[in-house]
């Protein structure tokens, strides 16, 4: 009778164990870049109250996030920084953009309020270069008629960690001003030639408060929840435009994602009348080869119900969702590149 | 083991009934065994894992140190876009700091170990003692938050640029004191590091300065010498090897020092001769970039920086202790 018993219940269990794997893993495993954070956490508990399905997303940062993802710690990585085509190749992964954000300048200067001051990508870099030290600088008060500047020195702020805010802004700086691509470039951490340096968009935040006369760079999210001075940018097209969410999608809906290499893609600089020049977006990385089918399955469908379900909780958290077009783009390269050992895709569409 | 012998002879066993205790003291013999390997264990597990401390982040280091050699130590590029790594930023701004938290530390120390062992009222002596005690018990991030938010708005407005005025026009001075005046740097984490490492200081001279025999300072005071002649011709000359340790403690301790200096020292990879100016040192260098190190070599210049600073602070200490153990030798 023991027996019977017994082996009721190892086949029992055996059936549940194969009903689990048949559909989806219950727990999904991610880790990366810290700017998604919030909205990536926003997402992950609600999806978990409609299917039961854990995310566990660790924000270690974009190159932790690419570091584990290449050893194969988690399902999935996340990086501000997308991989180039060729480096993807070398790994063996694909990537594909999540939600965007942007990037301001945030100013501290005596008698001026937010959206008051406006700067273009040339002065901004030479301000960034310690080329323009002073708040009346000519170039200034040339794109800001009937502003009253002091003649104070400018205290130029920075991200003292490496950062995929950093990689987007001096992305964009680089593009504009050649002095910038060639002496100090373009990634994560750079050797800045001027300024101090504050740890995380919260550190940034704290310095540029603090310091009278200063100007630095955050996310957006950042300078709208802590009511931060942002300044005006000009873009592109040479238009004067606010960090809004239409500015930010703007920027994206200009972006040529259909003829993008693997998703390789800076918004930074991006055509529109009213496109915010510094957008950024920030991407899922995944392995091409699918080892654990049932794991890769539950992540797409993880993401897969955020591209449907989630653009109202990332817009209330000042995160700027993908138009439905690049999403379509997104599901067909799950479906033609993420492949199992025997060939299979592993996405069958939602 | 006079007891062990003892019990073999059945005629002891016999006449001392109440020494019931032979099974189970064989038992605590056993059991001693077991415990003085354990403890020995335990040592040995210590000096395991400081020697594996050392390989690993020799391991990890030796990408960078093959690649840019021991030029590594005295190059002053840190720029991850080209992938050129050299520590001098860091391990100057290491020193800097560390060099300004003692200048300040130690004359306060002196002062309050002097105090609370030879001039306070005998009542005020213990809760003064707990007191720079609890100095120590604050979190570093503490220290931090407070130098960021109130103490470096207070030093810019009210030292710094006075300071920064009054030199002006003064040659060498002009260069050390210059740049705007914005609370965050060298300075304000050097002063910010002395405040941290006070009680370690002042707690150990106090100890130190306890062991100075009574009678040498009584024969001070009766042939009718000042406190002061007596601190300096009696205490002094009796301590200065194990007052030495003690500061050196107190240096091993700043020149680690991460949290508290990586909110206030502003983080720039640059040396400049200013002290009010933003630097760096080893270990906020490594708190704000090893997250973010995407490429393999920057990870391990970082590691390499670890080791640099494994190996500065390992000396200090030793030396530390070596100066500390001749005052009970």
């Amino acid at each position: 009778m023991k027996r019977i018993f017994a082996s009721l219940a190892v086949c029992a269990a055996a059936t549940a164990l194969t009903a689990t794997s048949a559909f989806a893993a219950e727990n999904i495993t991610g880790a990366g870049a810290t700017f998604p954070y919030p909205i990536y956490a926003k997402w992950a508990q609600s999806y978990n109250k409609e299917t039961g399905v854990q995310l566990n997303y660790q924000s270690i940062g974009s190159g932790g996030g690419i570091k584990q993802i290449s050893a194969k710690t988690v399902d999935f990585g996340a990086s501000d920084k997308p991989l180039t085509a060729k480096v993807l190749e070398e790994k063996g992964m694909m990537q594909f953009p999540m939600v965007m954000g942007g990037i301001v300048p945030i100013i501290n200067v005596e008698g001026i309020k937010p959206g008051e001051l406006v700067l273009d990508g040339e002065t901004l870099a030479n301000i960034f270069l310690g080329k323009i030290k002073k708040w009346d600088d000519a170039a200034i008060k040339a794109l800001n008629p009937g502003v009253s500047l002091p003649s104070k020195r400018i205290s130029v702020v920075h991200r003292a960690d490496g950062s995929g805010t950093t990689f987007n802004f001096t992305y964009y700086l680089a593009d504009i001003s050649p002095e910038w691509k060639k002496n100090v470039g373009v990634d994560a951490s750079v050797q800045w030639p001027t300024g101090t340096g504050g740890k995380g968009n919260q550190g940034v935040a704290n310095y540029v408060s603090q310091l009278k006369n200063s100007v630095g760079y955050v996310e957006y999210a950042y300078a709208l929840q802590n009511n931060l001075t942002y300044s005006k940018m000009k873009n592109k097209e040479g238009n004067t435009v606010a960090p809004t969410m239409e500015a930010f999608q703007a920027a994206a809906a200009g972006a040529d994602w259909t003829h993008s290499d693997g998703f390789y893609l800076i918004l930074a600089n991006q055509p529109g009348a009213k496109s915010w020049p510094m957008t950024a977006a920030t991407f899922i990385l995944l392995h091409k080869k699918v080892e654990n089918p049932e794991a890769i399955k539950s992540a797409l469908n993880f993401f897969d119900w955020a591209y449907n379900n989630g653009d109202a909780a990332a817009e209330e958290l000042h995160y700027v969702p993908f138009p439905g077009s690049v999403k379509s783009l997104v599901r067909d390269a799950w479906a033609k590149e993420l492949k199992t050992a025997d060939g299979k895709s592993v996405y069958m569409g939602s | 083991m006079t007891l062990v012998e003892n019990s073999n002879t059945k005629a002891h066993e016999e006449a001392a009934g109440s020494f019931q205790r032979s099974p189970r003291f064989m038992n605590g013999e056993a059991f001693n065994s077991t415990f003085k390997w354990l403890s020995i264990g335990s040592a040995l597990f210590i000096l395991v894992i400081l020697g594996g401390f050392f390989v690993s982040l020799t391991v990890g280091a030796w990408p960078a140190l093959s690649k840019f050699g021991l030029s590594f130590i005295w190059t002053s590029t840190w720029n991850p876009v080209t992938e050129q790594f050299g520590a001098l930023p860091a391990i100057a701004g290491t020193l800097i700091t560390s060099g300004i938290a003692i200048i300040i530390a130690v004359p306060l120390a002196f002062a309050i170990a002097i105090y609370i062992t030879q001039l306070a009222p005998r009542w005020l002596r213990h809760p003064l003692g707990i007191a720079i005690e609890l100095l120590a018990a604050i979190p570093s991030i503490i220290y931090g938050m407070w130098g960021l938010f109130f103490f470096a708005p207070i030093f810019a407005e009210f030292i710094q640029a006075p300071v920064i005025d009054a030199f002006e026009n003064v040659p060498f001075l002009s260069t050390i004191f210059a740049g705007p005046a914005i609370g965050i740097g060298m300075a304000t984490a050097g002063i910010v590091l002395a405040i941290m490492i006070l009680p370690f200081i002042a707690s150990v001279m106090r100890d130190v300065i306890d062991t100075v025999p009574k009678r040498l300072k009584e024969s001070g005071y009766a042939i009718g010498a000042t406190d002061w002649e007596v601190t300096r011709a009696i205490i002094i000359p009796h301590c200065k090897t194990a007052m030495t340790g003690a500061i050196f403690l107190g240096l091993g301790r700043a020149l680690g020092e991460t949290m508290a200096v990586t909110f206030i020292i502003g983080n720039a990879n640059r040396i400049t001769a200013a002290i009010f100016a933003p630097g760096n040192t080893i270990a906020s260098t490594i708190a704000n970039e090893f997250q973010e190190a995407y490429s393999s070599i920057h990870s391990s210049s970082l590691i390499a920086l670890g080791l640099l600073l494994f190996i500065i602070t390992f000396i200090v200490l030793a030396v530390a202790r070596m100066m500390l153990n001749r005052i009970s030798s």
